[in-house]
């Protein structure tokens, strides 16, 4: 255990290395470079506002921040999902040469994905500002279905990782499976407005539950209970041992297959 | 003087399966494995390979194409593990194997350096107090605010190498660099293992030019097809070797 611990260490630097590579790359040469991190997101976030404050309306109070935290928690899970996907079978001819502990890759990617959970949910703050909406001490919870959400991303990422270097076909199946993932997550639409059957299926879904506790804490004033967090704990654990499980098994077969 | 054990191959033989049979998507996995068609190619790229290296010697791998000295590299490197038998290494070992492998080609120079130290190890702080030395090393002065791009690949394998053999690793691997830049490059890499040498590095090295490995290297490693033919002192082997 301890030998693992002490590679982690030795290789950390290469963790915050690879991370700022993935951030200087996608704004490079822009003239406002890493603002846009923040800007994109607000900038989407005032449109989907406009456009929701005035267009649909289901029955719920102040639909568009209804719709705006919905958006950061599922676009961090879709982001960072199937950018690990893709992390040892886009780093191939680095890990064809050189050793590296292989999880740092997946590791990073879910973190750039972090990075852009942050600036997003500093823009909701921003908009929520904007919007007069009152901000209650609630918010200070928030990081923990977000640390929830971050860990669960990374085991499930890790799954994907692992599959997606003997059978390339999850890359599609995948993509597919997110779209039909928006619809069962609570997004866009209020849980009131489902039929009892596709209620149970949606709550079967993780992300609901902690997008729900999300919610609680950001716009409902209200903290989630002991009940629905110990679910996020054990479901979020849950996934990080077989994530990590499973990637620990077929690491040594990676470079056989890539 | 008691000679340490750096590196002990132990009956290591590596196998992979060949392209031709590789499934990628799971549709064909699942109906191949249901006609029970899943037969692998085999190919044995190492056979029963064992040799022990101790401190401070400098070994040469010499061989054909396609005789097993990189995958063997590779076994001792970390980056493949052994089918049978096992490789330890008591050490740390900084590779060089195809020089750039680590570069990212949208960033800098200077912003390579860090991530490359960072793929071997290093950390920002050490890079930091090497950094000067790579880029007089690497005669790049100029360069180091341009993406590595926009470099020419002698330009790439001069900063590769100048990063690669920054302070003392125990175990040094040279895969085939020594071919790279002008003459006069070649003989300032070839003085700085040297005196990495000095330094007490053992050095694993490659090349098709026998003259090389004579000249550096006094044990060396003859593998033909993946089985070992020869392991001992270098000069009645590359003699050997030379009239092959």
């Amino acid at each position: 255990m301890s030998r693992y611990i002490q590679n982690f260490l030795k290789f950390r630097p290469l963790l915050s290395e690879l991370v700022s590579r993935d951030i200087k790359i996608k704004y490079r040469r822009s003239v406002l470079g890493v603002l846009w991190t923040l800007l994109n997101p607000l900038l989407m976030m005032i449109i989907l506002s406009v456009v929701f404050s005035n267009l649909f309306k289901f029955d719920v109070e102040n639909f568009p921040l209804y719709l705006l935290s919905g958006q950061i928690v599922f676009n961090f899970y879709s982001e960072s999902t199937s950018s690990a996907m893709s992390a040892i079978t886009g780093n191939a001819a680095l890990i064809k040469k050189v050793y590296v502990p292989k999880y740092l890759f997946v590791i990073s990617r879910v973190f750039s994905s972090f990075i852009n959970l942050m600036a997003s949910f500093t823009a909701l703050l921003l908009v929520m500002m904007a919007m007069r909406s009152e901000l209650h001490w609630t918010v200070m919870l928030s990081p923990i279905p977000l640390m929830l959400l971050v860990l669960f991303s990374l085991g499930v990422g890790m799954i994907l990782s692992a599959v997606t270097v003997k059978f390339r076909d999850i890359m599609h199946l995948y993509s597919v499976f997110l779209t039909a993932l928006t619809y069962l997550t609570p997004v866009i639409y209020p849980m009131s407005i489902l039929p009892g059957w596709l209620y149970k299926i949606v709550m079967l879904n993780p992300l609901t539950n902690i997008l729900m506790m999300f919610r609680d804490v950001m716009i409902n004033n209200m903290v989630f209970s002991i009940g629905q967090l110990i679910v996020a704990v054990v479901e979020t654990v849950v996934f990080l041992i077989i994530g990590f499980y499973v990637f620990y098994r077929n690491q040594d077969q990676f470079i056989l297959n890539i | 003087m008691e000679k340490e054990l750096i590196i002990k191959v132990d009956h290591v033989s590596m196998k992979f399966n060949l392209a031709s049979e590789k499934f990628d998507s799971l549709k064909e996995y699942i109906i191949k494995s249901l006609k029970k068609q899943v037969s692998y190619n085999e190919f044995w790229a190492l056979k029963d390979v064992s040799f022990e290296v101790y401190r401070g010697e400098s070994l040469g791998l010499i061989g054909l194409n396609g005789s097993g000295k990189s995958t063997m590299l590779k076994t001792i490197a970390g980056v493949l593990k052994p089918t049978k038998g096992s490789v330890s290494v008591f050490g740390t070992v900084a590779p060089l194997i195809e020089l750039g492998a680590g570069f990212d080609f949208d960033l800098t120079a200077r912003e390579n350096i860090f991530l490359n130290g960072a793929l071997l190890g290093y950390s920002r702080e050490m890079m930091n107090s090497y950094y000067d030395e790579i880029v007089e090393f690497s005669e790049l002065q100029n360069f180091m605010d341009v993406p590595v791009k926009n470099f020419s690949s002698g330009m790439v394998s001069r900063l590769a190498f100048a990063i690669a053999t920054i302070g003392t690793p125990d175990i040094m691997i040279v895969d085939e660099v020594l071919s790279v830049g002008d003459f006069r490059f070649q003989q300032k890499c070839e003085a700085r293992i040297r005196s990495m040498m000095d330094r007490g590095t053992t050095i694993l090295f490659v090349s098709h030019s026998i003259e090389q490995v004579e000249s550096i290297c006094n044990k060396v490693v003859w593998l033909d097809h993946g089985v070992l033919k020869r392991f001992g002192d270098a000069e009645p082997i590359c003699s050997e070797y030379k009239n092959s």
